[in-house]
């Protein structure tokens, strides 16, 4: 058993929420600026090529690159021999999220109820934490903000298992053109595949948690990434929706096994603000 | 690049034409989701608004929090389409304009033709870059929602393209 305290959770938790929200990091930036110097037409180009100055003076300032600095997602993997004292994991993830947005000045964008009252909890708590148990004695968090530019354009539906490979592929690249110019083109987009309705949607929360532009490691699902990427790339919708070559940067697909009967797919877009940060305690 | 002052003209408006790239100069109201159903429900009320929108331009941003001797955070435009159910009985009131991201509905393009208004669109998600061309902010009305106060915005050299023009061409 390794014994770890909350309080140190809390601080790295904070830490990463300031530095995901203000550094979207080389690999993003080297993505958006070969994609900028590939666009032909000018106003398309110039677009990214406001994206990319805006990156790096965030970076540089170390304020926000969007001021929608979303709702806090969390992935949390904990090893199953370490011991938390000093109080609950799950609060220390939550106090560390309300210190990194006050002291960041990240905006708060959370309202306490989602129907009726609708009120601004003015710390942007509570996060979504989703938690694995894995073997060995350390703790390793993915954090990554969603904006709801991009959230709100995502679908979930279950298709049938008849619909094959096809059916994927027409539902993943309908809901990127339904979704146009909204979700802040160039997006990243998170597609999960099985599992059950609410698996499949949390596999694509996960896929957009990967590195842009990298692959699943089955070659089937890494050629239907690949796919993908091309038949989204020539709907033209473009950087913010003005035409162009770049719609999107990235397509991560994940997987799960599933039942007889289904085929459940889910498409989760994020926005060119593809910003994460992660740490191993 | 056309340079517009603000509060814009009529005259002015009617020039413009889908995909124009344009610098704003001059005040603009910050407003969205919240903000537009209380103003909306005021207006249904038949109560007098505690922000006169006449002949002025609305952008749909929340600002992120200013950073001490800063005049404002980040303040990227948000989605327009969630604010299409209450900017046509606003555009019929005397608002001439609007700064936001993404596609509007058929009523709101009805409506910019009806009243010879213009919709401009910026970019999503260059929120700081965009923060550098608003030069001071200061709340107006319904301080408290926050981020989703009303807030009135002097913009120098703020870039926009026009997204929808008086005679409703849409460049989206
Ligand atoms: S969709 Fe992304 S880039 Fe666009 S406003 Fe929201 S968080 Fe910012």
């Amino acid at each position: 058993m390794r014994e770890l305290h909350v309080n140190e959770v809390r601080a790295a938790v904070a830490r990463m929420v300031i530095d995901a929200n203000c550094c979207i990091g080389e690999g993003m930036l080297t993505c958006l600026e070969q994609c900028r110097d590939r666009e032909e037409k000018t106003l398309s180009r110039n677009v990214l090529d406001m994206i990319v100055r805006n990156d790096r003076l965030a970076e540089e300032r170390m304020v926000a690159m969007c001021q929608d600095t979303g709702m806090a997602v969390f992935r949390v993997q904990v090893g199953q021999e370490i011991h938390f004292v000093g109080g609950s994991l799950d609060q220390a993830i939550h106090d560390g999220t309300a210190q990194g947005y006050e002291e960041g000045y990240l905006r708060k964008s959370v309202v306490g109820e989602p129907l009726f009252d609708r009120v601004n909890t003015r710390n942007n708590t509570p996060a979504v934490i989703y938690y694995e148990f894995v073997p060995g004695d350390q703790l390793h968090i993915t954090f990554a903000p969603k904006g709801f530019g991009s959230e709100n354009m995502s679908v979930v539906k279950m298709l049938k298992p008849a619909d094959g490979v096809d059916g994927v592929l027409n539902f993943v690249v309908e809901a990127v053109k339904n979704a146009g110019p909204n979700p802040c083109p160039p997006i990243v987009v998170g597609v999960g595949i099985g599992g059950t309705f609410e698996k499949a949607a949390q596999l694509s929360k996960f896929a957009l948690m990967r590195d842009v532009g990298s692959h699943n490691e089955d070659p089937r699902y890494a050629a239907l990434e690949d796919e993908l990427m091309e038949r989204i790339n020539a709907l033209a919708i473009g950087p913010a929706g003005l035409g162009g070559k770049t719609t999107a940067l990235g397509v991560h697909v994940e997987w799960f096994p599933t039942h007889i009967a289904g085929l459940p797919v889910a498409v989760n877009l994020c926005c060119h603000a593809y910003r994460h940060s992660s740490v191993t305690l | 690049m056309i340079k517009l002052q603000l509060p814009l003209k009529k005259e002015e408006i009617a020039r413009l034409r889908a995909g124009d790239e344009v610098l704003l100069t001059g005040p603009v109201y910050t407003g969205r989701d919240a903000a537009h159903k209380r103003l909306t429900e005021a207006m249904a009320r038949g109560e007098e608004l505690p922000v006169d929108l006449r002949g002025q331009v609305i952008y749909y941003v929340g600002p992120a929090p200013a950073k001490p001797g800063q005049p404002i955070g980040p303040a990227g435009p948000t989605t327009s389409y969630r604010m299409d159910p209450y900017t046509p009985a606003l555009l019929d009131a005397g608002m001439v304009g609007m700064i936001g991201k993404g596609r509007r509905t058929e009523p709101v393009r009805e409506a910019i033709v009806r009243n010879g208004a213009v919709y401009f669109i910026t970019i999503g998600g260059a929120a700081a870059l965009i923060a550098d061309s608003i030069r001071s902010k200061e709340p107006v009305c319904y301080e408290d929602l926050g981020t989703e106060a009303v807030c009135r915005l002097e913009v120098e050299d703020f870039y926009a393209i026009v997204g929808i023009d008086s005679l409703g061409n849409s460049l989206l």
